[in-house]
């Protein structure tokens, strides 16, 4: 490569690199998570002011990645106001937001306002809206199925949004698949059992088997994270000395069966 | 008034009327076709509302005839009705075919009562209406004037005078008091007006002798006006109708300005506000905008109505221009002053309810929801959504119970509207199940939790419902649900069949 075309690439990647800092921005806090793992990975925790996405590893685990996405929410909006925006009829598919069950995850109902927006194209505008208003502590936009609407330039838009005022933006998808955006973090969520035990037992806190597919700042990982209610933060399992990889064959087995179950329907 | 709409809408379909040839509207009436509604034409032939359609043709073999719409002559009415608005925001509907408009201090702007009763007769003929009209001090004496003579002012003080010479039928009072009055030889109101009250009365009813004497002009009638007069109103007119955007939007927020300059003297805030606009061939649209808390800023308001105006689903159209367009506090409410430079607090919750505010604007109030907890075990009536614009500050100090340190979560944090009916395999029939299927999946449970039992509220008359044992349950995936069987085997009886319950079993919702 000449030097010419050298110092051409240079200058591109610098340009590039002043327009993705933004001018003005919002200085990018991080939020840790509590899991140790994790939050090394994303270098001291989760970026506010910027969009992240969770994708629900099918329809099934639609709640198990609400729960996450709620986990992060708290983490990030810290007793200020949160804004869950999703379309009507998703509540028919994936019931209704229970305001008590979140009480229950230890997260204060009081700061949830939800909408219910009648199209994806309103959900979007008033998103990006609402990230506009730093009173805010996250905006939630949960978006059933695939789309188009956020590609990279839907997705940038909220991006900017976010990167101006501060507010962390967190998508969360249901029944799709993930496809490129300017999301600081991808996240594939599913439920992770629990550990074995007596039948009659009752489970422990909620447990997610947590895949971060896309790390705009570092490397990618999977880990079982544990949401622990009291304490409202994630953490890492107490019996880490369970057998791991017999819970990772099992997982395989699982993805396939909804592969093919996808197939049929 | 039918056979107007009639003709209105033949002429705009294009096929032309002619006032030659008598038409009339008939209505069904005790299986006989009556005349409902007829044109002048029709009436030089002699004939007359109520005549059965049979004699009318044998008067006028070609006389075109008109089905009667109830329906659509109301709709008119109400259309008329809103053009009038832009005259007096007292408008109130005399069924089937009047108006009564409170002009009340109205008049002056728009050159005196005369002028006024000239611009509003002549716009709807202009429009194809047969319009009669009168103005006086109540409107007992106006319509009992209005069925007589047209155009007449009846100035204060001179009721009497002036209906004393018309005939007993302009009171408009029934058939019977009518026939009641002529028989007895009164023929004009001036007649019945000589006579002492108690006479008249004891003959007609207290209810007759009130009419007369608010014909006559003695008391008030007031009118039901179609809509509440809103607190503040400011409008602006327009020489040459407006059709652009750009410049609606300007109109609307130079008057947003004025209004709240209006307000702020009164220190008051608006909570509903409403935009009219009159478009010049007579329609009116209305866009109203809700917010949260009293709004004291021009640029809030020029702010909502931006959002409201792009997202109508049927945007505004303006035809060949808005000759006036309004806007009005239809409620406002007294601002309470606060302080808010050393209060962070004060300020994220305003900016919060002007977020709010802009998404109602834009998508309904109703979609903008806040959960409240209600004192109830029954889960899916434990919280309540309520619109957020109304009750955000009631939610923000909402008292939530505790929960249970140490204790994993006993609510889902998705909750089905209705709860969705489950096959279930139970070891054994009260105990928790070993298999189910949902939507068509299998689930085998691995975990199972509870019951935990919920009792329906048998002293409230919509509690009638069978005792519920919920269940929390995980299934070999890790995913958690709560289920719950519905009734208590062999314990409970169904009202409706007699039996002992067959309890059935219920997805209600699912843990994270």
């Amino acid at each position: 490569m000449t030097g010419a075309r050298m110092s051409t690439l240079a200058t591109l990647r610098s340009r590039i690199a002043r327009l993705e800092a933004g001018e003005g921005a919002h200085e990018a806090r991080r939020v840790a998570l509590g899991h140790a793992e994790a939050d090394a990975l994303l270098q001291g925790g989760l970026a506010t002011g910027a969009l992240h996405e969770v994708f629900a590893d099918g329809g099934r685990q639609a709640t198990t990645a609400t729960g996450f996405v709620f986990g992060l929410a708290g983490r990030v909006a810290a007793r200020r106001p949160l804004l869950w925006i999703r379309q009507d009829y998703a509540e028919r598919e994936t019931g209704a937001l229970s305001a008590s069950g979140l009480a229950e995850l230890g997260l204060d109902p009081r700061c949830l306002v939800t909408v219910r927006a009648p199209d994806l194209e309103a959900a979007l505008r008033i998103a990006a809206d609402a990230l506009a208003c730093d009173a805010l502590g996250a905006v939630v936009l949960e978006v059933w199925g695939e789309t188009q609407k956020l590609d990279l330039v839907g997705s940038r838009k909220l991006t900017l949004a976010a990167q101006e005022s501060g507010v962390t933006a967190l998508v969360l998808r249901i029944a799709a698949l993930p496809t490129p955006s300017t999301a600081e973090t991808r996240w594939s969520v599913r439920a992770a059992p629990s550990l074995p035990g007596a039948a009659s037992e009752a489970w422990g806190a909620p447990r997610f088997d947590a895949e971060l597919i896309r790390n705009r700042h570092g490397q990618t990982g999977r880990w079982i994270m544990e949401w622990s209610c009291d304490a409202c933060c994630f953490s890492q399992p107490a019996a880490d000395s369970q057998p791991v990889a017999a819970t990772l064959a099992d997982r395989s087995h699982q993805a396939q069966t909804h592969k093919r179950r996808r197939r049929h329907a | 008034m039918p056979i107007d709409r009639i003709k209105r809408k033949l002429t705009s379909e294009g096929a032309g009327t002619r006032d030659d040839v008598p038409g009339v509207v008939v209505i069904k009436d005790s299986n006989a076709l009556l005349i409902h509604s007829l044109d002048e034409a029709a009436a030089r032939w002699g004939l007359t509302q109520a005549l059965p359609l049979a004699n009318a043709r044998a008067i006028c073999p070609d006389l075109v005839v008109h089905e009667a719409d109830i329906a659509a002559d109301a709709k008119t009415l109400e259309d008329v009705a809103d053009w009038c608005d832009r005259f007096t925001p007292l408008v109130a509907l005399d069924a089937p075919h009047g108006l009564l408009l409170d002009i009340t201090g109205c008049a002056h702007l728009f050159g005196g009562e005369e002028r006024l009763l000239k611009l509003v007769c002549d716009a709807l003929t202009q429009r194809g209406f047969t319009v009669t009209a009168a103005i006086a001090s109540n409107p007992v004496c106006a319509r009992t004037m209005n069925r007589h003579v047209h155009g007449r002012i009846v100035p204060d003080g001179e009721e009497a005078s002036a209906v004393s010479p018309l005939p007993v039928s302009a009171l408009g009072a029934s058939e019977a008091i009518t026939l009641g009055l002529r028989r007895a030889g009164l023929k004009t109101i001036g007649d019945v007006a000589s006579r002492a009250p108690h006479e008249i009365t004891a003959r007609f009813g207290a209810a007759f002798t009130a009419r007369l004497a608010q014909a006559l002009g003695e008391g008030d009638a007031p009118i039901s006006p179609r809509k509440p007069p809103p607190d503040y109103i400011v409008e602006k007119r327009f020489a040459e109708p407006v059709a652009t955007d750009t410049v609606i939007a300007m109109s609307l927020s130079s008057l947003a300005t004025t209004l709240v300059a209006a307000m702020a003297q009164q220190g008051k805030g608006a909570r509903r506000l409403e935009a009219l606009f009159f478009r010049t061939d007579g329609a009116v649209r209305l866009i109203a905008v809700d917010t949260g808390q009293p709004v004291t800023e021009a640029r809030v308001i020029d702010r909502l109505f931006r959002e409201r105006l792009e997202a109508l689903n049927d945007p505004l159209d303006p035809g060949f221009g808005f000759d006036l367009i309004r806007l009005s506090a239809a409620r406002s409410e007294i601002v309470v002053q606060q302080q808010r430079d050393l209060d962070a607090h004060v300020h994220d919750s305003d900016e919060l309810a002007a977020l709010i505010d802009r998404i109602a604007a834009r998508i309904g109030g109703k979609r903008v929801l806040v959960h409240l907890p209600q004192d109830m075990h029954i889960p899916e009536r434990a919280v309540l959504p309520v619109p957020a614009q109304q009750h955000l500050a009631a939610a923000q100090q909402a008292d939530w119970p505790e929960r249970i340190e140490d204790e994993p979560p006993l609510r889902p944090l998705r909750l089905f509207e209705r709860p969705e009916a489950i096959d279930v395999i139970a070891q054994v029939p009260d105990g928790p199940p070993a298999r189910f299927v949902w939507r068509r999946a299998a689930h085998a449970v691995v975990r199972a939790e509870g019951p935990e039992r919920i009792a329906m509220e048998w002293w409230r008359p919509d509690g009638q419902g069978f005792t519920r044992d919920y269940f929390r349950i995980e299934d070999e995936h890790g995913l958690r649900f709560w289920l719950y069987r519905d009734g208590l085997y062999d314990r409970e009886i169904d009202p409706k069949t007699g039996k002992p319950v067959q309890p059935a079993w219920y997805m209600h919702g699912l843990f994270a």
